[in-house]
């Protein structure tokens, strides 16, 4: 029953999309504004409908109607409430409607806001809102279905259908398969959706910016309406990549975050354009350059999205050999190919009246930078993209297919990152239209002594390697600018006779983009530290151990002490070590590696003992041991210096994209209530 | 006015150059063959010392793990290349079924030291990185596995050597 009010709802919801798409169009076209009042009405109406459909999903998984094909397949009765209800994302299916209905979310929310000043903008985003969610609900409907019951015919053959066919009976498996025991971490649990809302909120600046070419606007209102959805987009985008990498740094015991996996660079695609082009929306605004070139970007970014649902959902490039092996590969591909061409032909239609208002004449100014680090991005973009579709490339051209792995992506992009943070040290301080080296010079060379101070400080300590050195200095001369830029800033109005807190305070709160920004910088400098760090001064060793004998590690010694087996409750059994972690001798703390083994799924899961420090973590993974006796275990330890950085890092980033995202009244109304504000603040700290 | 244009052309041109090179020059370091295990067996002496990267069925049966050495041993079984072949087996799942309940298919030894991976089990797909010696045993520098059998959706590179 609920499963088929799900279903209806669902189907409902595409006649909806459908309907509003062609009363926008016709309502715009006839000039009758009840037609696009009526398309709007029909987009207002599918986030209930899918809203039924999304809990009429959670229901079934909650109550576990293993007659549901997709229930049986995602959850299992020894799993937990928390991670039935989430499996609604565990899925292919389940996740292509959680996407819908994300999708519908955020429709809804641009259709409540006030249109009185771009009413001619409202018909095209309908469209092209309602075009994209269109096109998830045939894919739901006709192809993906999560309401697909299984019947059992009078033979005993099995099949999925909507609804009972004649002569079958109703086919329910005593339990479901289960969601795989590496994907029972929080981690796991909230990376999709938070990814999920960084790609579909990019869908928003994308329609606005089709309807801004539809209806040939061509100056920047269409960026500044959606200048908090990039924001918000990317927020969640980059707070994607981070929960997934700290994911596969717990779950996953190989010591790493990162592998250059097809799929990972999927997610990371559509973020690199958009990084992108939240820096040269800022030419734009400021200067009128980029036009075109902003398009552009917003189209790449739109497409890389759809591209990357497609890839992290159905797994086509997980291995080479499976590419294409879902049903609706070719759908995507079709829809991929139709959206890009519709909007670039779109773009080159109004190429000329979007041209650039002025031209760029010094290549230090702000602008030029900006532009170079668009390119760096985009360059970035291409090699990881090249490296994506490398075998499928290499097998049309020469019939054998060619791999290409880490090894590739890190020697191509590595050059190019180091430019960008050097990039993100120097551009923010130029000026506008002209800078000069001099002008430059000025701003840094204070920063610049500190940092060569750093990198002195490192070669007396030892360190010899040349990447290294190269990036630890970068990471901290760009560390330096910026600190230097919060306090000429903070001091400025400090000298004015504010307390030095309270200045920053309000440095930051009056230019939340500027200085938002500036901490997002920060902690990509952190983050580059410990990047660095694990990927040059990553130290492994293994061994198998007695009670009392002990590994060395890089200072660290590592003394096994003891080793228990036991069954739980929820069906695994455990094996956990106990370690003493020492450090020059020291004792330090005592860690419990362990290793899951699930009945159910007849699934290890090996889990890491991990002692945290900012200076490295020590990773221990129990890899063997003596089934009966417990006599002997085997251990494969890794040193990974700095990681805390990474985390640190992300946090860091993650703050300062809030800061800039940070609702701001509209300009117009700010001057007047904003001083009134400042005063009140100030009385409060008096006080 | 041109004169400024032509300065960033210049520049430009050099970043290409420099981002062509870099890619040109990391795809040579970086790319790998990539063989079904006939191709690799058929290429017989030819391909013993090369860098290659196999895919296969793994036998659960003839997993082997030395916990002292953390040295790791079973066997490959070969799976079609060609997406097209494996659909007409009924997708990955059941093309790797059918792989490892087939005794006439070729077969490859695979050596791994490092980390027994939680994926690795019978009739799971295994993605190994490495070289094939004289007696015919590969030894992988590094080990991927996927199940699809096991849930929808891919997990990221498990071990890495």
């Amino acid at each position: 029953m609920i499963a088929d009010l799900g279903f209806f709802a669902l189907f409902i919801a595409l006649l909806l999309a459908l309907y509003a798409c062609c009363s926008a169009v016709v309502g715009q076209v006839r000039g009758e504004p009840r037609w696009i009042a009526s398309a709007r009405a029909a987009t207002l109406l599918c986030f209930p409908l899918l809203t039924i459909s999304a809990l009429s999903i959670m229901y079934s998984l909650a109550t576990l109607d293993f007659q549901l094909q997709y229930v049986a397949q995602v959850t299992s009765r020894s799993m937990p409430m928390y991670l039935r209800l989430t499996a609604l994302w565990g899925g292919q299916s389940g996740s292509l409607v959680f996407w819908a209905w994300l999708m519908a979310a955020f429709t809804s929310g641009v259709m409540l806001r006030n249109w009185r000043r771009d009413r001619d903008l409202l018909p095209w985003v309908i469209l092209v809102c309602m075009f994209t969610l269109a096109f998830f609900l045939v894919l739901i409907v006709f192809f993906e279905n999560p309401f697909l019951r299984m019947w059992q015919g009078a033979t005993g053959a099995v099949w999925t259908a909507m609804w009972q066919p004649a002569g079958a009976q109703a086919y329910l498996p005593v339990d479901g398969n289960g969601l795989n025991p590496l994907l029972r971490h929080p981690g796991m649990i909230i990376h999709p959706p938070v990814l999920y809302l960084g790609f579909v909120s990019f869908v928003v600046p994308f329609a606005f910016a089709i309807a801004a070419l539809i209806t040939g606007r061509s100056d920047d209102r269409w960026i500044r309406l959606t200048r908090r959805w990039s924001l918000v987009a990317w927020l969640f985008l980059s707070l994607g990549l981070i929960l997934g990498s700290r994911w596969a740094y717990d779950v996953l015991g190989w010591g790493g975050y990162w592998g250059w996996d097809p799929v990972e660079i999927a997610a990371f695609m559509p973020w690199l354009t958009g990084t992108a082009f939240l820096h040269s929306v800022m030419i734009q605004e400021k200067r009128g350059l980029f036009k075109h070139w902003n398009m552009l970007l917003v189209i790449l970014t739109y497409d890389l999205v759809i591209f990357g649902t497609f890839l992290t959902r159905s797994g086509v490039l997980s291995s080479v050999h499976s590419f294409a092996q879902s049903a609706i590969g070719p759908m995507f591909f079709a829809f991929i190919a139709i959206t890009l061409s519709a909007s670039l032909a779109l773009l080159s239609w109004r190429w000329n009246t979007l041209r650039s208002e002025v031209e760029i004449t010094s290549l230090l100014s702000r602008e030029a930078l900006f532009l170079l680090n668009n390119f760096l991005f985009i360059s970035i973009l291409v090699i990881c993209f090249l490296g994506v579709i490398f075998p499928l490339a290499s097998e049309l051209l020469t019939g054998q297919q060619i791999t290409v792995g880490p090894v590739y992506y890190e020697s191509a992009t590595g050059p190019l990152w180091a430019a960008l943070l050097l990039l993100m040290g120097v551009a923010p301080l130029s000026a506008w239209r002209a800078s000069t080296a001099r002008t430059l010079g000025r701003a840094i060379w204070k920063p610049f002594i500190a940092s060569l101070l750093i990198l002195a400080a490192l070669l007396i300590g030892g360190m010899r390697n040349p990447g290294a050195l190269l990036g630890f200095w970068l990471c901290a001369f760009v560390g330096f600018v910026t600190l230097y830029e919060f306090w000429r800033g903070a001091a400025a109005r400090s000298a004015r006779g504010e307390n030095f807190a309270l200045a920053l305070w309000r440095l930051v709160a009056r230019n939340r983009r500027r200085y938002g920004g500036y901490i997002i910088h920060l902690g990509v400098v952190l983050l580059a530290i410990g990047i660095i760090g694990i990927e040059l001064f990553q130290q492994e060793t293994q061994g198998s151990l007695a009670p009392g004998e002990r590994l060395q590690l890089g200072g660290y010694q590592i003394e096994f002490v003891s080793l228990i087996e036991f069954q739980t409750d929820d069906g695994r059994l455990v094996d956990r070590a106990v370690v003493d972690v020492y450090r020059d001798g020291r004792y330090v703390t005592q860690l419990y590696p362990r290793q899951d083994f699930y009945f159910e799924s007849g699934q290890p899961m090996t889990i890491s003992g991990l002692y945290n420090t900012w200076e490295s973590d020590v990773y221990v993974l129990l890899v063997g041991w003596e089934p009966l006796s417990g006599q002997k275990a085997t251990f494969k330890v890794y040193l990974n210096p700095l990681v805390n950085w990474v985390w640190t890092g992300g946090f860091v980033f993650i703050l300062g994209t809030l800061v800039a995202s940070w609702p701001e009244r509209e300009s117009i109304e700010l001057a007047a209530p904003s001083r009134l504000r400042g005063r009140r603040v100030a009385a409060g700290a008096r006080r | 006015m041109s004169r400024s244009r032509n300065k960033f052309l210049f520049g430009g041109l050099i970043i290409l150059a420099a981002v062509v090179y870099l890619i040109v020059s990391s795809t040579a370091a970086g790319a790998q063959f990539f063989f079904t295990v006939d191709e690799l067996l058929a290429d017989g002496p030819g391909a013993v010392g090369k860098p290659a990267r196999v895919a296969g069925a793994v036998l659960g049966d003839t997993i082997v793990y030395d916990t002292e050495t953390l040295t790791l041993s079973f066997t490959i079984v070969h799976t079609p290349g060609d997406t097209r072949l494996i659909n007409d087996e009924g997708g990955l799942a059941a093309a790797l079924d059918a792989a490892v309940a087939d005794p006439t298919r070729s077969r490859l030894q695979v050596v791994y030291v490092g980390v027994k991976p939680d994926l690795l089990q019978h009739a799971a797909e295994a993605i190994v990185s490495g070289q094939i010696d004289e007696s015919g045993v590969f030894h992988a520098n590094e080990l991927l596995l996927r199940c699809p059998t096991r849930y929808e959706e891919a997990l990221p590179a498990q071990a890495q050597g």
